[in-house]
């Protein structure tokens, strides 16, 4: 079977995710500007340990392999590490992210004593102010403490996750530096415009120089460096990165939020990408099956307005999520189409009328006032 | 290594192969590698490799006609290649 009729039957659907991704609190010690699921204080609704362990059941007879979990900050939960350990004895592997606050010297050593985990730690600047001016006043240490941390504690190669913004991209060789430094790997992603990145992407995407460089920069490190197929848009430019290439949303992945909602993908938080609850009958297995989005997305996609263009079968039109939450219809080019052919479209729709990501969980902004000087 | 109808194999211990329509998934718990069987027919020779003295006998008793043995030995040893398969350990 050649590569490209693998692809065909990975877009029909499998029988159970490849990869799953699985954010366990809306709860965040940290409010960046960027978060996927506009993340910063816990729901109510959450799902109970009892809950949590009765996915991981369902996901260990689908045989689901590993699970992505993230949040939010899933390491305030207090049965993050019950959960983990849950996880891991029933077979199925975790990699989760994390800021690395949580990951002191003594949780350090817990997690090196651990197999089949993988963590994590998310950065977006190799220096403090290019971090912090997204993720938040003393991050940046808050990162570096946990990786001292890890490799003080003999964890291994744990992975540092960098969100590619235009702040960062001048950056890659020295994020590389930086995981060669502590025998990590680096993860490089594409920034969405999905939770309180709808709102920052504009100030926050990558120019179309920079798209370039991102590319030119993998086809070099592609092999070391993991992407999670992220870039696939960027194929259009010419040779194809590694991956799939192909949006996986439905098919081979999709979303388990703090509150059981599954939506196809962790960049569609909205009632238009959400397939059902794992506390409906049936759970997630029923949901994965049968749910009518998640049939829907398995059947073959129109390429639309892109049907004409010699560059589809490289990009494939590039992310869905990406085209929703900036106000793009679904069948035609990426935002961000190296092609430039989404660049009259975007210029046209008016700031805050692309759909609103679903929930919010920021925690309310407090003002705080500023000291007058003396004798003013 | 090269496989061959002598050789005597099994799934790796780390591996666990989930059937697919298209065939199977292998994920590699140690390496972390998700490896993919194409065929449904390779998904069935190995998994009852550990069941048979050998290659050939598996392939036989899978049903693997003669005509076919060289593309099989040529998919057990890309197999191999990822550790998705390895030379059996005799336990005794």
């Amino acid at each position: 079977m050649s590569a490209k009729s693998l692809v065909e039957e990975m877009k029909r659907g499998l029988d159970a995710p490849i990869c799953l991704t699985w954010e366990l609190t809306y709860a965040c010690n940290l409010q960046c500007v960027h978060c996927l699921s506009s993340s910063g204080q816990r729901d109510e609704r959450e799902l109970s340990t009892d809950e949590a362990k009765k996915i991981l059941d369902d996901l260990r007879d689908l045989q689901v392999f590993y699970i992505n979990i993230g949040g939010g900050e899933p390491m305030v939960r207090r049965d993050f590490f019950e959960l983990l350990e849950y996880s891991v004895g029933n077979g199925i592997g975790v990699k989760f992210s994390t800021n690395g606050a949580f990951i002191d010297e003594e949780k350090a050593q817990r997690l090196a004593a651990m197999d089949y985990l993988d963590i994590q730690i998310s950065l977006d600047g190799v220096d403090a102010a290019t971090n912090d001016a997204v993720r938040g006043e003393g991050s940046h240490a808050m990162a570096i403490r946990a990786m001292d941390n890890l490799k003080a504690a003999n964890f291994g190669q744990f992975k540092i996750s960098v969100v590619v913004t235009r702040h960062n991209v001048s950056q890659l060789d020295e994020f590389k530096a930086l995981a060669d430094f502590y025998g990590a790997q680096l993860r490089i992603t594409r920034l969405r415009p999905a939770g309180r990145g709808a709102d920052t992407w504009h100030e926050l995407h990558p120019t179309n120089a920079q798209q370039r460089e991102i590319y030119d920069w993998l086809l070099k490190h592609g092999e070391n460096v993991l992407t999670g197929d992220s870039f696939f848009h960027l194929n259009a430019f010419g040779e194809a990165l590694p991956g799939l290439n192909m949006c996986g949303a439905g098919r081979v992945v999709c979303l388990i939020d703090p509150i059981g909602d599954v939506y196809a993908c962790p960049f569609v938080i909205h009632d238009e990408f959400k397939a059902g609850n794992v506390r409906d009958e049936g759970g997630f297995a029923k949901v994965w099956k049968q749910s009518d989005l998640f049939l829907s997305l398995r059947e073959p996609q129109s390429a639309g307005a892109c049907a004409s263009c010699g560059a589809f079968d490289a990009c494939q039109g590039g992310c869905m999520a990406a085209k929703f939450f900036t106000g793009l219809p679904l069948d035609g080019p990426d935002p961000e189409c190296v092609g430039g052919d989404a660049d009259e479209a975007l210029s046209v729709i008016a700031r805050g009328s692309a759909p609103k990501p679903g929930m919010d969980h920021s925690k309310p902004i407090t003002l705080t006032r500023k000291k007058l000087p003396v004798g003013a | 290594m090269t496989v061959a109808l002598a050789s005597v194999l099994e799934i790796h211990p780390q591996v666990a192969v989930r059937p697919e329509a298209f065939g199977a998934l292998a994920y590699h718990y140690g390496n972390r590698r998700l490896i993919f069987l194409k065929h449904p027919d390779v998904v069935t020779v190995v998994q009852a490799l550990h069941d048979h003295p050998d290659v050939q006998s598996t392939l036989s008793a899978c049903g693997v006609t003669q005509d076919r043995w060289p593309s099989f030995i040529a998919a057990l040893t890309s197999l191999e290649t990822s550790e998705v398969v390895r030379e059996r350990e005799i336990t005794r």
